[in-house]
C-alpha cells in the first residue's frame, strides 16, 4: 500500500472527528438541559483529542504539525464526510446526527483495532472504548424521545430522514478503496456501511422510527475530495480564528 | 543508589492526578512499565482518555519528580502501547476514589455492553446501589453523573472502559 493511500484514510478520519468535535462544541451553554450540555461539550473534547491522535500519525509521515494542518487549510482542502459539517439544526438533527455517525466511527475503530499497521492499530482500540460511550448515549436519548410523544417521534423522524443521504456521505469509497483493502488494512467502506445498517436498524425499530428503503436514497458524496456545502468555511474561519490572530497562543 | 522498578515505582506514588488528586498515576494504573537499562530509565505511560487535557501535565510531574530524585537519565513516554482500561486501577486506588467521593469503576474484563453497567453504581457516600444514572457524561471525560435515591445525594462515578 502506498503511502499516499494511508495519509488518505487518516485524513478522512482525522477531519470527521474534528469538524463533528467543533460542531458538538457549539451546544456548550444551550443544551436542552444541563446533562445534554455537559455530553455533546464531552463529546467535542473527546472528538477533538481524538483527532489530534490521527494528525499525529500523519504529521509522523511527514505531513505538517497538527496545529498548521487543523487550523491553515481551507475548506476545499478538507476530506471530511459533508454530513459532519451541517449545521448543529435543532436537537433532534444533531442528536440523530450523532446517533448515525458515532454508529459508523464504532464499527470502523472495531476493524481497525486489528490493522496490521500498529501505530493505527493501537488508536483505534483506544479510541473504540470511547466511542462506545457516545453510541449508548446516542441509543439511549434516541429510544427515549422517540417514544416520549407524537412531537418528539416526528422531529427524531423528519430529521432521520434528511439526515441519511448525508450519513451515506460517510462511505463515500476513496480511490484507494481497493489497495486499502487489498493491504488488509481494514475492511472498506462498502463493509462498515452494511454493518453500520444492520445495528442502525436494530435501535431505530426499538424506538419506532423508520428507514425507508435503501435503494431510494442517493447518498451525498464530495467530501472526501473536498467538494462541501457552503457551511463549512465559515466554521472553519471560526475555528482557526485564535490562530490566525496568534500562532503561539497558547493557554 | 541502586535503582530498582519498585523503588521508581515509589517515587511516583507521590504523583497525582490533576483532576483527581488523591490518587497516584501508580494507583490510576497510567504508568504501564518501567524499565532501567545502565542508569537510563524509561517510564510508559499511556492515556486515560485521548482527549483528557491532564496528560501533558501528568508527563510533566512524572518528569519532575525524577529529576527531583537525582535521576536526571531518563526517558519519559506517553503512547498507546498499552491501552489504559479502568480494570487497571489498582485497589488502593479505587479506595482514594470513593474517599474523594467518587464511585470507582465496577470490574468490567473488557464487557460494556450497554449503560446497564453504570446504571446503578453504588454512592459513594451511603453505599447504597438504589441510584440513577443521570448522564454517562460528567464534568471530566472520565466520569460519569449519578443521583442516589437513598440518601438524596448527587454523586459521580468514575467511568468503566
Amino acid at each position: 500500500m502506498t503511502e499516499e493511500a494511508l495519509k488518505d484514510l487518516l485524513y478522512k478520519i482525522a477531519d470527521d472527528l474534528l469538524i463533528l468535535g467543533h460542531r458538538n462544541s457549539e451546544w456548550t451553554g444551550v443544551g436542552p438541559l444541563l446533562e445534554e450540555d455537559i455530553a455533546f461539550s464531552s463529546m467535542a473534547q473527546d472528538k477533538v483529542g481524538q483527532s489530534l491522535a490521527f494528525y499525529n500519525l500523519l504529521h509522523e509521515l511527514g505531513e505538517q504539525d497538527p496545529d498548521t494542518v487543523a487550523f491553515t487549510r481551507n475548506a476545499d482542502q478538507f476530506h471530511n464526510s459533508q454530513f459532519v459539517e451541517l449545521p448543529i439544526g435543532e436537537y433532534d438533527f444533531s442528536l440523530i446526527r450523532h446517533f448515525l455517525f458515532d454508529h459508523a466511527d464504532y464499527i470502523r475503530f472495531s476493524m481497525l483495532a486489528d490493522c496490521p499497521i500498529e501505530e493505527l492499530a493501537q488508536v483505534a482500540r483506544k479510541l473504540k472504548g470511547e466511542i462506545k460511550y457516545h453510541v449508548m448515549h446516542a441509543n439511549t436519548w434516541i429510544k427515549q424521545l422517540a417514544t416520549a410523544n407524537e412531537e418528539a417521534h416526528d422531529r427524531l423522524q423528519k430529521s432521520l430522514d434528511e439526515a441519511l443521504p448525508y450519513a451515506l456521505g460517510v462511505f463515500e469509497p476513496s480511490k484507494f478503496e481497493k489497495e486499502i483493502i487489498d493491504a488488509g488494512v481494514y475492511p472498506g467502506e462498502k463493509a462498515i456501511e452494511e454493518q453500520w445498517k444492520e445495528n442502525i436498524a436494530i435501535v431505530l425499530e426499538q424506538a419506532g422510527l423508520k428507514l425507508p428503503d435503501w435503494n431510494t436514497i442517493k447518498p451525498v458524496y464530495g467530501g472526501r475530495d473536498g467538494k462541501h456545502t457552503e457551511h463549512l468555511q465559515p466554521l472553519v474561519e471560526e475555528m482557526s480564528e485564535v490562530f490566525r490572530v496568534d500562532p503561539s497562543a497558547d493557554w | 543508589m541502586t535503582l530498582t522498578e519498585d523503588k521508581i515505582l515509589e517515587l511516583l506514588k507521590e504523583v497525582k492526578d490533576p483532576e483527581i488528586p488523591v490518587i497516584s498515576l501508580v494507583d490510576l494504573g497510567v504508568i504501564t512499565g518501567i524499565e532501567i537499562e545502565n542508569d537510563h530509565v524509561t517510564v510508559n505511560m499511556t492515556p486515560t482518555f485521548i482527549g483528557c487535557p491532564a496528560m501533558d501535565y501528568m508527563k510533566q510531574d512524572v518528569v519532575d519528580v525524577l529529576n527531583k530524585n537525582g535521576i536526571d537519565n531518563h526517558t519519559v513516554n506517553l503512547n498507546l502501547k498499552t491501552t489504559w482500561s479502568s480494570d487497571l486501577i489498582s485497589d488502593e486506588g479505587k479506595r482514594a476514589l470513593k474517599k474523594f467521593g467518587l464511585a470507582p469503576p465496577p470490574v468490567h474484563n473488557n464487557v460494556i455492553e450497554d449503560l446497564d453497567i453504570i446504571e446503578h453504581a453504588e454512592c459513594p457516600n451511603c453505599d447504597s446501589t438504589n441510584t440513577t444514572l443521570k448522564s454517562p457524561f460528567g464534568p471530566t471525560l472520565c466520569r460519569s453523573l449519578h443521583h442516589c435515591n437513598s440518601c438524596g445525594e448527587a454523586f459521580e462515578s468514575f467511568k468503566p472502559i
